[in-house]
């Protein structure tokens, strides 16, 4: 533990997952497809997000003053299936202005920026953002009231996956959202970083997969103050679809680099049992948080 | 009757008008004229109950009246000590800001690291100790961030890291002996000017003397300059630069009355020779409490690694500190002292060196470096002032002619150059 041994949190503990509301190690494997009912012969998923102010414990002993959506960074995954139609009620719970911005194809005044449409969602009010699952492939959603980077940094992000019509492979299906934590407000770069929430969250609780089986990252960079963020596996190659927009991978490698808003979708195979890292291939990143174990265990075992 | 006591005797009023204007009435005509009504002892105990009883009750209730600060918690740590040993780097911090402070985790150079110490919050003015985890390397340079919990980083800068001397005996041999080689050395081979002094005129030793308060007010701004260095690395909370003026103020009153008692002792001292004696052995403390801070600057660069200890640091020193040694002797051209006074003199003035050194490299904080800093100013502006009516020409009773300006300006320049020579 530590020393030689690469970065640790104190004592290797980790935080109160119960007491922050939300846990990384569950968090990874859940996808919200919101309520379903179909309206004209068309499938209609509806979701209700509350943008809340919570301190949360992004490190053992640290506490981070966060703005969130339903309490947990990021906020919850929302899935749906092309030509969906989606409708997402937003109630601005904070005590902060707040909107919802979504990735994809959409009218303007669904876009969610001041000033266009319903703009700027004050606190104690609400809006409904309804819109078609376009385009199949992994998206996003995060605050967009000004000033941006802060209203980001502060924990508003989230992401939503529209799968192609028919659906993907069967796989052991996951997410990650790879951001940081600058918990000295001065948007000069983070002091903390991580996938899902919480710094070395996986390395304490290494994601157990199974060997032989597919594996589906959806990877999603949401950093912000720092220009890129990258993904990098041991002991193996993936296949790799930026955006998941397209049904063919653009390269079979071990590392991706991605900008802030990049996103894309890793396809694995483990053919080795064991524990293999990933974390960020800018290392300091890494030793700042980003760091975790896949324990590859053989079918019988789960 | 030293001259320096004629001098006080003139500050006296003498005005009659003065005089009048002070006698108002008396202490014993304010009383009430029954005396002895209440006991004095009764009415200062009473006051000091009413003022604890009141302190207490504002300390219990008058707190709760007032609002909570504005704003987040003041986190402030200062760094009192590192110690750099095989896989860790060891912190001593104080903190100095007036809200508890927890550290939470610990990054260097960017990379978080197991560490011992600080579970609990550390309180105003309290001490706590971090032990890290991490494989330095010899001689680069690490920032240890300290991420509390409220998300504030504090930051530690070790300029270079060296393994921390261990503080065995071998550690304060070596000390010791480069106290001695910068601090009794020189001083004692300045002092072998002295058969040539005697053998000049009273005017020529009074330009010396001025040339020693020339070299002695070189000393004083460098050393308050230095300790108002230290005093900012402090973190202030023992006052910061405060310290360096508390140290000098207390130093200035204890030498007075160190003055004063060798005075006493000859009530009837006539001679210039002992006055001369008392004054060297006012300067050589002086120079010794210098000496001190000079020795403190030393050990703590050394223990720290940013001291070679070279022939450049002896000979700087040594051509530094001889001069100091001249002017010990300066006030003794009119007797014959024995050889064993002139070296007790030299061990008043060098011997300190050597403590400073060691207190140095084995403590390295920078709130006593300050106040020892302090000590050393406050002793040579004492020891100057028991220095300038000597200057004095005997026939015209003028203090500064060209003469004694010149020999002030060669001291403080004397003494700017071989600072030069000082590769610390």
């Amino acid at each position: 533990m530590g020393g030689a041994n690469g970065a640790t949190f104190r004592g290797g503990a980790g935080v109160d997952h119960a007491a922050n509301g939300f846990d990384p190690r569950t968090l990874l494997r859940e996808f919200d497809y919101g309520t379903v009912s179909t309206e004209n012969g068309r499938t209609v998923r509806d979701w209700t997000i509350r943008a809340e102010d919570r301190d949360i414990e992004v490190a053992p002993g640290v506490v981070f003053p966060a703005w969130t959506f339903n309490g947990s960074i990021p906020g919850p995954t929302l899935r749906a299936t092309a030509g969906d139609l989606m409708r997402v009620r937003f109630v601005n719970d904070s005590e902060h202005p707040h909107t919802m911005h979504f990735h994809g194809i959409h009218p303007a005044e669904m876009d969610g920026v001041p000033m266009v449409g319903r703009g700027i969602i004050s606190p104690g009010e609400e809006f409904t953002y309804t819109f078609d699952a376009e385009p199949f492939g992994l998206h996003l959603y995060h605050c967009h009231v000004g000033p941006l980077a802060e209203h980001i940094a502060r924990g508003m992000y989230g992401t939503f996956i529209v799968d192609p019509p028919g659906g993907r492979p069967p796989a052991d299906e996951m997410i990650m959202v790879q951001h940081g934590y600058n918990t000295t407000f001065d948007g000069e770069g983070n002091q903390l970083y991580a996938v899902n929430g919480i710094p070395f969250v996986y390395m304490n609780d290494p994601i157990q997969v199974r060997r032989g089986e597919l594996v589906r990252i959806y990877l999603v960079n949401i950093l912000e103050y720092d220009p890129i963020n990258s993904f990098h596996l041991h002991g193996n190659f993936f296949d790799y679809y930026p955006t998941g927009t397209r049904l063919e991978p653009s390269e079979f490698t071990d590392t991706v680099i991605q900008a802030q808003g990049q996103r894309g979708i890793c396809e694995i195979r483990f053919p080795y049992p064991g524990k293999f890292m990933f974390h960020a291939h800018k290392s300091e990143f890494a030793d700042l948080g980003w760091m975790g174990f896949f324990d590859v265990v053989d079918g019988a075992e789960s | 009757m030293s001259t320096t006591e004629e001098s006080r005797d003139a500050e006296r009023p003498m005005d009659p008008d003065a005089r009048a204007d002070a006698e108002g009435p008396t202490p014993a005509e304010t009383r009430t004229g029954k005396s002895g009504r209440v006991p004095l002892w009764v009415l200062v105990v009473g006051l000091v109950a009413v003022l604890v009883a009141a302190l207490g009750g504002l300390a219990a209730y008058g707190g709760q009246t007032l609002p909570e600060r504005l704003g987040p918690p003041v986190e402030e740590l200062a760094v009192e000590r590192t110690v750099i040993a095989p896989g860790s780097i060891e912190l001593v911090l104080r903190n100095t800001g007036p809200d508890p402070v927890a550290v939470a985790q610990v990054f260097v150079n960017d990379s978080y690291v197991d560490f011992t110490g600080a579970d609990e919050p550390i309180g105003r003015l309290a001490a706590d100790t971090l032990v890290l985890n991490y494989p330095w390397q010899d001689g680069q340079p690490y920032t240890v961030s300290m991420l509390t919990s409220t998300g504030l980083v504090i930051e530690h800068v070790v300029d270079a890291a060296v393994a921390t001397p261990e503080p065995g005996f071998e550690f304060l041999g070596l000390m010791a002996l480069v106290g001695t080689y910068v601090g009794v050395l020189p001083v004692l081979l300045g002092m072998l000017v002295l058969p040539i002094l005697r053998r000049t005129s009273g005017r020529v030793v009074r330009v010396l003397l001025a040339l020693t308060v020339g070299l002695l007010a070189y000393l004083a701004l460098d050393a308050l300059l230095e300790g108002l260095e230290l005093a900012a690395l402090s973190g202030g909370a023992f006052g910061g630069p405060v310290l360096v003026f508390l140290g000098a103020g207390l130093a200035f009153l204890a030498l007075t009355t160190v003055d004063k008692v060798l005075a006493g002792r000859r009530p009837d001292e006539r001679d210039t020779g002992s006055a001369g004696m008392r004054l060297a052995v006012m300067i050589a403390i002086g120079i010794g409490l210098h000496n001190l801070g000079e020795g403190l600057v030393i050990g703590s660069a050394y223990a720290v690694g940013e001291l070679a200890l070279g022939a450049a640091l002896i000979v700087g020193f040594a051509a530094h500190n001889t001069t100091e040694g001249l002017a010990i002797v300066a006030p003794l051209t009119t007797r014959r002292p024995s050889l064993w006074s002139l070296v007790g003199l030299g061990l008043i003035a060098g011997a300190p060196a050597i403590l400073g050194a060691v207190i140095g490299a084995s403590v390295d904080n920078a709130g006593l470096s300050a106040l020892l800093f302090g000590v050393g100013v406050g002793a040579i502006v004492q020891v100057i002032i028991q220095i300038v009516p000597g200057l004095r020409d005997r026939t015209s009773g003028r203090l500064l002619d060209p003469a004694m300006l010149g020999g002030l300006g060669a001291g403080v320049v004397i003494m700017y150059l071989t600072g030069l020579l000082v590769a610390a």
